[in-house]
């Protein structure tokens, strides 16, 4: 069977391929927007934490032969100590400045974070083996499916939409979203915003993580992995507009299967097409597709 | 009075500079000190943090590298091509960025930048992952040859001086005065009347033609170009030259520029140096790891000298001189 000229099989794995790279985009994406919710901070580090979690479920494995079910949940729960050490030590002190300079942190953490794993362990990636109840594929007759791909995407939605549920249909996430509008209003309350600050920084990074552990057994894990994602998710925030969570969500996701399509159609365009749609979103909506013009 | 006089000295010093240290070594820091100079237009006095800088030097030293040494055009066409290449480019980047504000602006150039590298990445003129070798230095209008460093070194001080009283030009002329404007309190701008995005649009070039003019000139200099060049570490670079030597500070950048290319010249030394003073082997890959140190002084400067050190020099000296504060 064929589609445009191309077998359908192959359009079938490069869209799911594209739908693996947009679930870690989605959930970037939206660790970024939660964090710049309530600190105004646009967190560069997010891809060096990223990084962190892959490398922190390799590490488990090679040094401690801990499996990848216990470090998909260790890996995000220390990563997000280290952040809120990051808020509580450094951030902090930026609030009130203007946000280029919560930027210029991060991108200075970050060089730190990737300089360090880099004179350690080199720029060549790291093999990291598919968990075994994982490994080999469903055969759907039409196309053959990767188990842990289908397992990377399902886990990702799921957890998408946890968060997207607690931010936007619980009482915590209420107090959150009040936060952002209003921190002062809402510490008149008796709300403890310093800590709720810390610990949404916390659970951001945490999902950066979690992604980076998700994506360990797919990617090589190497100390650059990071860097190269958050720039494209930096376009992919562009283009969504930071204000809203499914928002977010949702263009990572499409923006993942546009560029597998890509992929197939044109391959020369596949590394810049997201940068190229960020330009024509800028120049038609330039508020971004679910942003609001402020 | 002062600052001419200062200025006087600095040229003198930078003329005799080259009898006691390596040219090229100088003439590398005067390029990254004039692109400092022009990140500095945008960031210091114009309100506009750039991420993407690396696009304009490295764009416009592909485009001079290549029409020297594939078309052989002479040294000032080459240099010019490489200005306009950055100019347009900076048009292109500057429309689209000045479409959203504060740290969107920054993100967009950042990914437009990302674009441009992996077009030079992919474009077969770039030489992809090998770069552009042993672009020629050829001659100054067909007379002056520019094999010899020394020639070379000061045409290359005349095109900083010249670029450098280009933006002090700039920074203190009527449209130095709107751009100011805009980046204490835009909507006022907007409310006065003026076009706040023409004059940001303009800055921008501006600021991409400069970036250019140094990139093309070290491309020369140094006889090649690679993606190290156009790479998102190049635009991390020049920010934090700026910031070391003080955002919105006329010279800073300059000081910035000047320590921050020792360093990464002179790590490796000092990480044998403190290899044995503390026997710890692992401050022998100092020389390679310089983005540790560099994020490291990322973080101080933003934490705890925000001002940089002109900034700090200058608020140290309004403050034990009240007299002539203000």
């Amino acid at each position: 069977m064929e589609l445009f000229g191309i077998p359908l099989q192959a359009l079938l794995s490069q869209l799911l391929l594209g739908l693996v790279n947009g679930s870690f985009y989605a959930m970037l994406s939206l660790g970024l927007a939660v964090i710049f919710g309530l600190l105004n901070v646009i967190n560069f580090a997010h891809g060096a934490l990223y990084m962190m979690g892959a490398f922190l479920a390799w590490m488990g494995m090679n040094y401690f032969e801990i499996n990848y079910w216990v470090m998909l949940i260790l890996g995000p729960i220390l990563v997000g100590i280290f952040g809120i050490f990051i808020e509580k030590s450094m951030l902090r002190w930026l609030y009130k400045l203007d946000h280029l300079y919560g930027l210029l942190l991060t991108f200075g953490i970050t060089l730190m974070i990737e300089g360090l794993f880099r004179s350690f362990y080199g720029v060549s990636g790291q093999p990291y083996s598919v968990p075994e109840a994982l490994s080999g594929a469903f055969n759907l007759g039409f196309m053959i499916l990767p188990k842990y791909r289908a397992w990377v995407v399902l886990a990702s939605l799921i957890i998408c939409f946890a968060t997207w549920f607690v931010i936007e249909k619980t009482k915590l996430g209420a107090y959150l979203r009040a936060g952002t509008e209003n921190p002062k209003l809402v510490e008149a309350f008796g709300i403890n915003v310093p800590l709720m600050v810390t610990l949404t920084y916390g659970f951001g990074v945490a999902l950066a993580a979690f992604a980076g552990v998700l994506a360990a057994p797919v990617i090589q894990v190497s100390p650059l992995m990071g860097s190269n994602l958050i720039i494209v998710v930096f376009a992919v925030v562009v283009i969504g507009g930071m204000g809203s969570i499914m928002g977010s969500i949702i263009t990572g996701l499409g923006l993942g299967v546009i560029e597998g399509f890509t992929r197939v159609f044109y391959p020369q365009l596949s590394a810049t097409v997201v940068f190229i749609i960020m330009a024509i979103v800028l120049l038609i909506r330039p508020a971004g597709l679910f942003g609001k013009e402020k | 009075m002062n600052r001419k006089v200062g200025y006087a000295i600095a040229i003198v010093g930078a003329l005799a500079l080259p009898f006691f240290v390596y040219p090229v070594f100088l003439m590398k820091v005067l390029c990254f000190a004039l692109f400092a100079c022009a990140f500095n237009l945008l960031i210091g006095f114009t309100g506009l943090l750039s991420f993407g800088h690396a696009a304009f030097f490295g764009g416009a030293g592909y485009v001079a590298g290549h029409t020297i040494k594939v078309m052989g055009w002479p040294f000032e066409l080459g240099i010019v091509a490489g200005i306009v290449a950055a100019a347009l480019i900076g048009l292109v980047m500057g429309s689209l960025a000045i479409r959203r504000q504060g740290i969107y602006f920054t993100m967009i150039t950042l990914a437009l930048a990302q674009m441009l590298f992996f077009v030079c990445l992919q474009a077969p003129f770039t030489g992809g992952e090998d770069g552009l070798q042993g672009v020629p230095r050829g001659k100054l209008l067909g007379v002056v040859d520019l094999a010899n460093d020394m020639t070379l070194y000061y045409v290359v001080l005349a095109i900083f001086i010249a670029g450098f009283a280009l933006i002090v030009r700039t920074v203190h002329s009527p449209f130095g005065q709107v751009l100011k404007a805009v980046k204490e309190n835009e909507p006022r701008a907007i409310s006065l009347g003026y076009d706040v995005d023409k004059y940001k649009l303009l800055a921008f070039v501006l600021s991409a033609s400069l970036a250019g003019l140094a990139g093309a000139t070290k491309t020369v200099v140094l006889g090649f170009e690679t993606l190290t060049d156009v790479h998102w570490s190049m635009s991390g670079l020049v920010v934090l030259m700026t910031l070391v030597g003080g955002l919105g500070t006329l010279t800073g950048p300059i000081v910035g520029a000047i320590l921050i290319i020792a360093l990464e010249n002179k790590l490796g030394d000092f990480g044998n140096w403190m290899a044995t003073v503390t026997s710890i082997e692992w401050f022998r890959t100092l020389g390679e790891s310089v983005t540790i140190v560099t994020g490291f002084i990322f973080i101080v400067c933003v934490l705890a000298f925000r001002r940089g050190i002109v900034g700090e020099l200058g608020a140290l000296f309004k403050r034990t001189s009240p007299g002539t504060a203000h």
